[in-house]
Order: C-alpha cells, then structure tokens, then sequence
C-alpha cells in the first residue's frame, strides 16, 4: 500500500507527458503541411540569432518595461524549473526533498531561497502584466481580434502562474523540517506564521495539497500550452533560428515564375511544342497562397510561434491609421486556419476533406492585404522573428497572378509598365527628358 | 532649372569604347515625376561638381520592376528584371549608383538571383563617400541652424540597414539635425511603399502620410529630409494637407547637398 502515491504519481506523469507528446506530434505534422523550404544555409548566424534573440530576449527589451518584467518571468520559469526537478524524483521514488541528501544544506538552502525569490518576483511581474492588459487596458490588448478566447486565453495563463507560484510557497511554509531547518525560507519564514496555532497533521496535509496540486499544475500548464497562444516559451527557439538571413528589404524571387519567364523570353523556345511525355499529368504549381497549405513550413511554425503580443501591430502604419490590416490578426487568423485543417484531417482518417473554406477570404481579407504598405515594421517589432509580411505578400500574389484581382488602378499602373515601362503612361522615349528641363 | 547638366549615357560612353565609373539608375519616379525629377538634377549636380565619371542608360532604362513584384505580379517583375539585366550586362555594369530606395533594394538584392549582379549604392551613401574621399567640398551655409528632420526610407533603414549614411551626409548642411520619435529601426513608413503609391489607400480613420507628418511636425523642423522620391512625394502632400506648406519644406538631401 505504501506504494500507492508513487503510483498514482508516475501514472499522472506519463498522462502528462504522453498526452503532450501527442499535440507536439500533431503540431509537427501540421508544419509539415506546408511547402518545404531551405534553410541549411548560414548556420552560424542562425545559431548567433537564436541565442540573441531568443535565448538573450535581445528584441523584448526594446520595450524596456515589459522586456524587464518579462525577463524576470522567463529567468523564473527556467530557474523554478530545476525544483520541478527534484518533485519527479520524490514523486517517484518516495523522497522528500531529495536534494538535501546530495547537496549540503547550505547549498540546497541557497537554491530553493533563489527559487523563492524569483517566484515572488514572477508573481509581481505576472500581476502587472495583469493590470496592464485587464486596468491599464494597453492599446496593443483592446485590438478586435485580441475579443474572446485571445483575451481569456491570455488571462488564464496569468491566473496559472499566479496559483503555481503561490503553491510553491505554501509547500515550503508549511513544511516544518524545512522551516526548522532554516537554510532557504527566505520569504516562506513570512508565510509560516499564517499557519501557524495548526496541528502538525494538519499543516503535513496542507504541504501535501499544495505539493501535488504544484506538480498536477505544471503538468495541466504543459498540456495547455497547445491550446493558447503560450506555445512561444518552446517555439521562440526554433523559429528564431529559422528567421530571415537575408536584408528585409529582400522578397523571394518565385522560381516558377523564372522557369516560365525564361520560356517566354527565349527566342529559341517554340510555343506550340508539346508538353514532355508524361509532363501532362503534372498539376502546375500554385502562384502564391490561398491556403494555410500553400505557405512554407516557416510561415506555419511562425503562425504557431505567434504569442499576440501586438508588438507588430502596434507599429503597423495601416493599423495605426485605422485600416483593417493586422500583422498580428494575420498570425492568428493563420494559425487557425492551420488548425482547422489539423482538426478535419484527424476527424477524416488522416485525409484532408474540403471544408469549402481557405485562409483567402474566409479568414484574412483583400482589403487587409492590399492595406499593407510592405514597411517590414511589423518584422522588426517581433521579438521572435516572425514575417508576417511574407505571408501577405505570397495571398497578394495569389490574388493578382491567378485572380487578376489586383485593385484597378494597380492594374493601370501594371499595364503602364508592360506597355511602356514604366508606371506612368510615359514614353519611354522620354526617360532622358528631365536633363534639359 | 536652365543650367546644363553633364549626362552622359551608356551608348555615347560604348561609342567612344570607354567604360564609366559608375551607372547613376534614375528610376521611373526620377525620370517622370516632375517632383523627382528635381532631385535627379540636383543629384547631377553633385556629380558634375565631384567629376564623377558615370552615365545613365537614357530611353534604354526600364522600370525595375519593383512595385509590380511588391503588387504581387511576379511575372512582371521579373519580366522587367530580366530585360533590364540583359541590358545592363551588356554594358557590363559593375557598379550603381540611384537615389531611389526601391531601386536601390531591387537591383540589390532581388537581380541577383535573375543573374544581375551588381554592386548597388543609394545616393546618399554615395554622396558620403564623396565626402569622405574629398572630392565633394560642401561650404555649407545655405541651411547652417536649420532645423532639419529626417524621415527614414523603409526599403533603406529597415529593408538594408542604412540609418547612418544619410544622417552623416546631412550634417555637413550645417542644420540642427532632429529625430523624431520614430527614426531608424522604429522609423515609420510615409504611406507609399507596397504599391501604395498607385492606388487609393484602404479605408481607415487617416492617412498614413498626415499621420508621419505629424510626427515630423512635432519636431518643429524648417526643413524635412528624404531619401526616396515617393517619400518626398508623400511628406509633401501631408505637409499641405497640414497647411505648413509655408513653415516647412520637405527636400531630398541631394537637393540639400547640392544647395550648400
């Protein structure tokens, strides 16, 4: 019988983690629906960028107030972890506090005071970013598509850390070995006389709660992860090292187009030649995106990456001008869509079922993508690397190269440069008239 | 403007079966606009003044292709790309010189991968070399203890890193040089770029020029600087639409540079 809460504690763990895997899992094959895309070149700097981007959080810091508080969350969630640590290995093999058998006591004293302080910072900084998007009502939080789940989401994952940090001091001042000890109660001594006139049976119990509920309550908060907004804490890393190489300025040069314009241009091609035997059964390959499909692998990690902050937004020319476009609504809206066909693809046996939906219409609109003004702000606001500037401009390319459906006066402006090249309707005898004007 | 401005191009130069320094790429804003058209002659100006040798390629030019690309029409762009490279390697360029941002980013870093390359310079960090090198003397007291702001192209602050070379290049005016709030990396865009020019903006509570004009506004300037003729283009219709137009003046630094 003695067994039994070691047991039951395995078990909760391999049902945390084995469901987790399983959403990852999903996630992965997700990306994958997404057209495959190089990024084997300049390794070094990828790895320099992961580090400094993401590792270093080089890019929140330029919001100085929310980059400082969100580097004490984030140093605290990495830190508070190791004690995570030492809950698995007294969960499973029945130990209580572990880490005072193979540490001196003044050693494992300064670890878990190190652990209690970051945890109530963490919990200063948490309840400030809760008054920021809940009393201060920060522009960048009250924006249309941050209404409903966003909003929640965003508040639960406030509410979660509050109650995990606030149970790992409980468990500490209720434990009367560790208060007696002395060594590491640094703010749990000042929560210890809140017990106190309490039986020690009935503070054992209370540690016990708090304990399982604190180890219960990360495993609940892994498992979230998949379903909020939160999945950056893991993603940041890779989708920083992932980010764009190359200046910002620099849009692919779609290669399809180049083999057809090539074709075009060559004098020697004859236009009436028959397609290459067996070339016919190949379907052509799709101008731009109109589907979260159609979008490389990157842009779908950036979508899932994506923690809807707004600091894109916030800088968005069109958006600050009260236009529809949304960097961030972009993100989000592809994410989405991404999951839509995840879900219809697990409920129709691995296969893809039209849904008659697509991210082109049904989820971001012509007029938000024709609102952009290809600025790259919103690229250089995101303190993870995301692009979602690529994304606009492969659904304007869908738009324009396999709708026509540029607005008109950029179909004059686009005609004005087949016919005479230029924008205007210019000769183009005339180029050189400004130099006796 | 009545002065006569050395303009060399491409065929005269393979004509006489020499070769220039340097190709100045005007752009169809340059070429066209009767705005822009003024900062290319400015720009001239301070060419002939440096004897830089370079030529332009005239009617043989075409648009880069640049806006139909950000427009979404890949086919024309790299259409223009591929016609305009024949010519250029036919010339073979080796070096670019033009004082539109858009340009400047396409011939850069978009003909490459078309078989274009070319080492491509903006005309404010072309200008600085001048400087540096001394073959540019500026006395610089036409615009001395003006106020002067300057707003940053998108496609060469944050599309290539340049913020530097064209704030270094404005000192030698001799002006108060003031920043707004948004410069450099956070710089915001004037509303032109992304084919934006061409067409009618989206429906929203303001235009994006009025908004940075305000912005430039606050600084309280004589004088707002550009780099990029559809900025210049921008800037001063908000600066009309703000009513300023009599306080304040919007100027590529070619213009500023040549006039000191």
């Amino acid at each position: 019988m003695e067994y039994i809460p070691n047991i039951i504690f395995a078990a909760i763990l391999v049902l945390g983690i084995g469901y987790f895997t399983r959403n990852i899992r999903k996630l992965i094959r997700n990306i994958k629906l997404g057209r495959e895309v190089d990024a084997s070149d300049n390794k070094g700097e990828r790895w320099k960028n992961m580090a400094r981007i993401a590792l270093g959080q080089s890019k929140m810091v330029k919001r100085p107030i929310a980059g400082f508080l969100h580097i004490i969350v984030y140093v605290g969630f990495i830190i508070i972890n190791i004690e995570v640590l030492e809950i698995i290995i007294d969960g499973l093999f029945g130990t209580h506090r572990i880490g005072l058998e193979v540490l001196p006591e003044s050693v494992y004293g300064f670890l878990i005071g190190a652990f209690e302080i970051l945890a109530v910072l963490v919990l200063v900084s948490v309840i400030a970013f809760w008054i920021r998007r809940n009393i201060i009502k920060l522009r960048r939080f009250m924006a249309n598509e941050l209404k409903g789940w966003p909003k929640s989401d965003a508040d639960i994952i406030l509410y979660f850390e509050v109650v995990l940090m606030c149970l790992f001091l409980i468990m500490n001042a209720t434990d009367i070995p560790f208060q007696n000890m002395g060594h590491g109660n640094i703010i749990s001594q000042f929560i210890a006389p809140w017990f106190e006139g309490m039986s020690e049976g009935t503070l054992h119990i209370i540690e016990r709660t708090a304990w399982w509920l604190h180890i219960v309550g990360i495993l609940i908060f892994l498992n979230y992860l998949y379903f909020s907004k939160h999945l950056h804490i893991l993603l940041a890393f890779p989708n920083t090292y992932y980010g764009r190489v190359t200046p910002k300025g620099q849009f692919n040069n779609l290669e399809a187009v180049t083999n057809e314009v090539k074709l075009m241009m060559d004098p020697n091609a004859d236009p009436f030649a028959a397609p290459a035997e067996g070339a016919e059964e190949e379907v052509p390959e799709k101008f731009g995106a109109s589907d979260a499909t159609d979008l490389n692998q990157i842009q779908l990690l950036n979508a899932y990456t994506c923690t809807e902050c707004g600091r894109c937004t916030a800088e968005c020319p069109a958006n600050l001008t009260g236009k529809k476009l949304s960097p961030r609504k972009i993100m989000m809206d592809t994410r989405d869509r991404l999951e839509d066909i995840g879900k219809n693809i697990d409920a129709n046996n691995g296969e893809f079922k039209d849904d008659g939906k697509q991210l082109l219409g049904d989820y971001i609109t012509a007029e938000e993508l024709w609102a952009c003004t290809t600025c790259n702000a919103c690229v250089e606001a995101c303190p993870v690397s995301i692009d979602p500037l690529s994304i606009i401009m492969d659904m304007r390319r869908y738009l324009v190269m396999e709708q026509s459906a540029a607005p008109m006066e950029l179909n004059t402006m686009m005609t004005n440069i087949e016919n005479n090249g230029a924008p205007w309707p210019y000769n183009q005898q005339d180029r050189l008239n400004w130099k006796d004007e | 403007m009545s002065e006569e401005l050395k303009v060399p191009t491409m065929a005269e130069y393979m004509a006489e079966g020499k070769q220039p320094e340097i190709l100045f790429w005007v752009g169809s804003a340059g070429s066209y606009d009767d705005r822009a058209k003024k900062i290319t002659r400015a720009f001239v100006k301070i060419l002939n003044k440096a004897n830089v040798d370079f030529a332009v390629l005239g009617a043989e030019e075409s648009n880069t292709g640049d806006v139909a690309k950000r427009a979404g029409n890949e086919f024309l762009f790299q259409m223009q790309a591929m016609m305009n490279i024949e010519v250029l390697n036919a010339y073979e360029v080796k070096r670019i010189v033009t004082c539109d941002p858009h340009s400047f980013n396409c011939l850069k870093n978009e003909y490459p991968g078309l078989g274009g390359h070319y080492d491509v310079v903006h005309h404010t960090q072309f200008i600085k070399q001048l400087i540096s090198e001394g073959k540019l003397t500026i006395e610089g007291n036409t615009y001395k203890g003006k106020r002067i702001t300057f707003h940053d192209p998108c496609y060469l602050g944050r599309g290539n890193g340049e913020y530097e070379a064209p704030r270094d290049v404005l000192k030698h005016t001799n002006g108060n040089i003031l920043e707004m709030k948004r410069h450099k990396r956070t710089g915001m865009c004037c509303g032109a770029g992304g084919a934006q020019m061409f067409k009618e903006p989206e429906k929203g509570d303001m235009d994006v020029n009025v908004l940075r004009t305000e912005q430039a506004l606050e600084t309280k300037p004589d004088i707002i600087a550009t780099g990029c003729p559809y900025c210049n283009t921008m800037m001063t219709d908000g600066v009309k639409a703000k009513e300023k137009e009599n306080e304040v003046t919007v100027l590529d630094i070619a213009e500023l540079i040549a006039n000191s």
